[in-house]
């Protein structure tokens, strides 16, 4: 089993979902550079958060772009596990990997604390190890976090069970208040049809060791582990 | 040849950052600022080409990379040539 933690110019969560899985989680895992095409021998992909290319023109635009995104296409239509955290979702909806869009929090601000979410759909890969309806706390750092898609496109990842995460209360109420960025119906995360691409906003890797103040997040790598161990790939 | 890209965002796709400006100018006195939207500009220097082929790329250029259009329209003009 092995992870792969694509590092883009402007990367800057890279460091700790290496650290989860290496150091926590006692995984083989590497970095992988922006420009690598085989990534044939990984079995998750982790596009993590930062500001690819500064962040220029838009969220995860230019990222889009790397020569390794053709390659993790690939890898996610196999059915293999691609996860996009912050940053990385903007890129996953930028790729078309995920519908939707990042755009500017509500607030304007940029937001950097730890938030209630609630578990909807707990039966991804990424989220097997928690209980759906959940309620988890885990952190957000981000500028442009507010989730949009058209009422169609809302309806159908309704339909389809595509919402993996909600920002909630701390009794798990769905409601305005809760929501920090503004996204459509509280949406904190999203997966494709299949379930084997996941893009959140919050960041599990940074609530994934006591030592750090909250482990809420680590259950997320472990339900990717706990998966792959089913062996459904290989 | 030069282009300038008009990149703004969707009617209906909110815009704090449009909403925060129409609020300072309200309370500069300019009362009469309903709304205010904020977009982008982008000129593009071309080398000489043709007119439509300019237009043809740089539709194809604003569909790939300079909107998101899921979110946001664009136009654009070509200024010289």
């Amino acid at each position: 089993m092995k992870f792969g933690v694509v590092v883009f110019p402007g990367s800057n969560c890279d460091i700790d979902c290496y650290k989860v899985l290496s150091n926590v989680l006692k995984k083989d895992v590497d970095y992988i550079w922006h420009d690598t095409e085989n990534i044939e021998e990984y079995d998750v992909i982790i596009l993590p958060g930062g500001f690819s290319y500064g962040d220029y023109l838009r969220c995860g635009a230019i990222a889009r772009f790397s020569k390794i995104m053709d390659s993790v296409v690939k890898h996610a239509n196999k059915g293999k596990l691609v996860i996009g955290i912050c940053n990385g979702f903007q890129i996953l909806t930028e790729v078309g990997l995920l519908p939707g869009a990042l755009i500017r929090n509500n607030n304007l601000k940029f937001i950097c604390k730890t938030v209630p979410i609630r578990i909807e759909n707990n039966t991804t890969p990424f989220t097997l190890n928690y209980k759906e309806g959940q309620v988890i706390n885990i952190p957000i750092a981000h500028g442009e976090g507010n989730y949009f898609i058209d009422e169609e496109g809302l309806a159908e990842l309704e339909k389809n069970n595509q919402i993996v995460f909600r920002y909630c209360s701390k009794e798990g109420l769905i409601d305005d208040k809760s929501n920090p960025n503004g996204s459509v119906n509280s949406i904190a995360g999203i997966c494709n049809k299949a379930g084997n691409v996941l893009g959140m906003m919050p960041h599990p890797e940074r609530a994934s060791e006591i030592l750090l103040g909250n482990e809420d997040g680590l259950a997320l790598f472990k339900s990717m582990i706990d998966y792959l161990e089913r062996g459904h790939f290989k | 040849m030069k282009a300038v890209v008009y990149v703004t965002l969707k009617k209906g796709i909110s815009d704090p950052q449009g909403n925060a400006v129409k609020e300072a100018l309200n309370s500069l006195g300019y009362k009469e600022v309903d709304k205010v939207r904020i977009g982008k500009i982008i000129e593009l220097e071309l080398e000489d080409i043709k007119r439509e082929e300019a237009e043809s790329k740089i539709k194809e250029m604003c569909e790939k990379l300079l909107a998101n259009t899921v979110m946001e329209k664009y136009s654009f003009e070509i200024l010289e040539g």
